[in-house]
């Protein structure tokens, strides 16, 4: 588009090419100023981040990469080379933040469960998954395929749950935490809604006893007096025993995130359904519980990054979750005060997976409500 | 919801029997309502009966006696007098005042924090809200436990000894061993100060009315900001002045290998307080940041368009309309904080926790006992909060016609 600069051309009326937008409005500078240097306020607002980040980055690179040392036999060892992270002590240790104390043989169990849980996820999270149908009767068969490979029998060795620690232990949790209290999540809050009295009250009572105390008491009573209440002489293992009251404790908040959804629903929802002559169970399956868990997925993914989290409160009863092997190294006097770099490094694990989630139930949000248009 | 009086009855059938009863309603509704009680009574009764068995096998019996027996152990932060000789209620009551200190302060850094975020999750400038997006989504997809552990690693392994305290302004210290703080020292006199303190509350409560009244009734708007702002600044100095300084501070000192004087705070207090808020602040900006986006831009708009200046807007407009957004979800975060506190046990601060379902615990073998005085402590807590917000919510409601 150059234009003589001796001659200005003439258009006939609306025939004039558009004009170039004026310097600084578009692009990057353009950008920028709207953006970081719109004010004098905005513009000492930017530079005091930029200089917060700058200081921040530059501390952070150093600790954790350029001073770090990578392998050492103690901590005496690291701080001799170096005043950064002693990486070192996750290195030696890694095996036990992965696995705990799962014997070293049988290791490719775990991991080949592990490889089976992303065929098994997928068709469940991505609808457009091919072969979706035949996958999902994968997905049914994983809970039980996945206890078969990490306990045994059936061929395989026993290996007895006081092993199991790490990260392993943090998956054992999560999946079968979310895997069973869904059902028991969407019960409670169809419980909570129902019209037969005993019933509602139940729900409630149930729910708002167990959302009102702390996760740390009921994995008390699941570690100290769960037995009492069982036959004299049964006792039941302890990972089970904390199984359970993790999936007792989602399920209520579950239940509170469903009911959410039911009630989101417009009434004439129920109301045509009823009028069709739907018995109760068939309105719930085909009409009512669809879209209320529709609506009621954010709620529920955030109950499920919350149980995940929430996993690692098993340290406090003894078991070898990643916060357990942490405190066995720190523990070591070897490895003594050394808080920053494990805890950091099992923060990285736990940051990514929930991150991962919640990203996962953003972009399944604004897909649903492409879906509604 | 189907009527039961609303449907005609059963057809007039030519045999009755016991099975038909089932596809009535009403009854069927009857049926199952007491096939879940029995079941649910059966096993409440069976469980009982359980225990009843395991206590006879243990030789223990049931009861609170224990309440009263000395406690016989230590707490290294009383608020309250207590010594080892003092009962193990009176342990258990420390303990719950220490969730409550460690609640109070955490809930009041969060809020402030909570609010500081997510005001800049929402700022014009790209960088700020992009920082303040890192920060929640860090806070918010951290394990609080593993926070917790993290800070208090923090605060014990990487500050300095208190030879090498770091300090802020030469009064507060900061050191691996906990933190010292000046602590105010109230002189006789001092009661005055707080006694105007109170009347000036009072009467800025007056103006405010008064100004209100005014502006309602003539459209006049009096200064009444500034006018509560001097009498309570004002009054409480003045009285300050007459009656002589009566406030010191004790500042901690170095004296051999550790301060003397001034408040102790210790690092599982500070680490504990500090964690909690900083996972609960994450929550709180984006419950913040979805309240102010509730507000209908067409608000704000009109109110512009009144010539509204833009402080009042904030004040008047938007603050309002979106703490009827925020405060229902701040209440269950402020109840989420309360419940987290008791992650106290894993750093080894003695809250209610720590005392009845720990030390107690274990010194009396009362299991059942004392988790449930835990448990009904906390669902006392729970239910008071959720009442408050039951109240509140119905108090804000937006009226609709």
């Amino acid at each position: 588009m150059s234009v003589p600069a001796t001659a200005t051309p003439t258009y006939p009326p609306g025939q004039h090419p558009d004009l170039p937008p004026p310097p600084g409005t578009a692009g990057v500078i353009g950008w920028l100023r709207a953006n970081l240097f719109s004010s004098v306020f905005n513009t000492a607002l930017t530079l005091v981040s930029v200089w917060l980040i700058y200081e921040f980055v530059t501390a952070a690179i150093d600790w954790f990469v350029l001073d770090a040392v990578w392998e050492a036999g103690s901590r005496v060892d690291c701080r001799k080379q170096g005043d950064g992270a002693c990486w070192a002590v996750i290195a030696i240790r890694l095996d036990q933040f992965v696995y705990g104390f799962y014997p070293a043989d049988q290791r490719w169990r775990p991991v080949l469960t592990f490889v089976l849980l992303f065929p098994a996820l997928a068709p469940v999270l991505f609808d457009r998954t091919p072969y979706r149908s035949q996958l999902l009767w994968f997905s049914l068969a994983y809970p039980a395929l996945g206890a078969w490979l990490i306990y045994g029998g059936l061929g395989l060795p026993v290996v007895d749950t006081d092993a199991y620690g790490g990260f392993l232990l943090t998956m054992i949790l999560g999946v079968t935490g979310i895997v069973a209290s869904l059902p028991l999540g969407i019960l409670l809050a169809l419980g909570r809604q129902s019209r037969l009295l005993a019933i509602r009250v139940l729900c409630v009572t149930f729910i708002e006893v167990v959302r009102g105390v702390p996760l740390i008491t009921l994995l008390f009573i699941a570690s100290t007096m769960l037995n009492y209440f069982l036959p004299p002489g049964t006792s039941f293992d302890l990972l089970i025993r904390v199984l359970i009251m993790v999936t007792l404790f989602a399920a209520a908040y579950l239940a509170e995130a469903v009911r959410g959804g039911l009630q989101a629903l417009s009434r004439g929802q129920y109301e045509a359904a009823d009028s069709l002559g739907l018995s109760y169970w068939k309105k719930t399956w085909l009409i009512t519980l669809p879209q209320a868990l529709k609506i009621a997925i954010p709620g529920m993914v955030n109950v499920f990054i919350g149980l995940y989290k929430d996993s690692t409160l098993v340290v406090i009863i003894g078991l070898l979750d990643p916060l357990g092997v942490a405190r066995a190294v720190l523990a070591d006097a070897k490895w003594n005060g050394l808080s920053n770099e494990t805890y950091l490094f099992i923060a990285l694990f736990f940051f990514l997976s929930c991150f991962a989630m919640s990203r996962y139930s953003l972009w399944l949000e604004g897909r649903l409500s492409v879906d509604d248009r | 919801m189907a009527q039961p009086n609303d449907r005609p009855g059963p057809p007039p059938g030519p045999a009755f029997s016991l099975g038909s009863l089932w596809y009535d309603e009403a009854v069927r509704g009857v049926i199952i309502q007491i096939l879940v009680l029995a079941g649910v009574f059966a096993t409440v009764a069976w469980m009982v009966a359980n225990v009843v068995a395991n206590y006879a096998i243990l030789d223990k019996t049931f009861g609170f006696d224990f309440l009263w027996l000395p406690a016989n152990y230590d707490i290294n932060q009383t608020l309250i007098e207590y010594t080892n000789r003092d009962t193990h209620l009176r342990a258990a009551v420390v303990g719950l005042i220490n969730t409550g200190l460690v609640a109070f302060l955490g809930i009041i850094l969060a809020t402030v924090l909570g609010f500081l975020v997510g005001i800049f999750r929402l700022s014009e400038n790209w960088l700020v809200s992009r920082l303040a997006y890192c920060y929640v989504e860090f806070t918010r997809n951290t394990p609080v436990l593993l926070l917790i552990l993290l800070w208090h690693g923090i605060f014990i392994n990487t500050l300095p000894h208190p030879r090498q305290a770091m300090t802020v302004g030469g009064a507060t210290f900061l050191t691996n061993r906990g933190f010292y703080v000046p602590k105010p020292v109230f002189e006789s006199g001092f009661e005055w100060v707080a006694l105007t303190l109170a009347a000036a509350i009072v009467g800025a409560v007056l103006v405010h009315r008064h100004v209100r009244r005014v502006r309602e009734a003539t459209g006049r708007q009096l200064p009444g900001g500034w006018i509560s702002a001097a009498l309570i600044v004002g009054l409480p100095g003045l009285a300050f002045a007459a009656v002589g300084a009566s406030l010191s501070f004790d500042v901690p000192e170095l004296r051999g290998f550790n301060f003397r004087g001034g408040l102790y705070l210790t690092p599982e207090l500070v680490a504990l307080t500090w964690a909690l808020a900083f996972y609960t602040s994450g929550f709180i900006a984006e419950n913040v940041r979805a309240g102010i986006l509730a507000v209908d831009k067409g608000q704000i708009e009109a109110s512009q368009a009144l010539g509204l200046p833009r402080g009042r807007v904030l004040r008047l407009v938007i603050l309002p309309q979106s703490l009827r957004v925020i405060v229902p979800p701040l209440t269950s975060q402020y109840l989420d904080l309360t419940k987290n506190s008791s992650l106290a046990i894993a750093i080894g601060y003695v809250d209610l926790v720590g005392t009845l379902g720990g030390i107690t615990l274990n010194q009396t073998g009362r299991e059942i006992e004392c988790m449930m005085l835990v448990l009904l402590v906390y669902l006392a807590i729970s239910l008071s909060i959720s009442v408050f917000m039951n109240w509140y919510n119905r108090h804000v409601r937006l009226v609709e016609r």
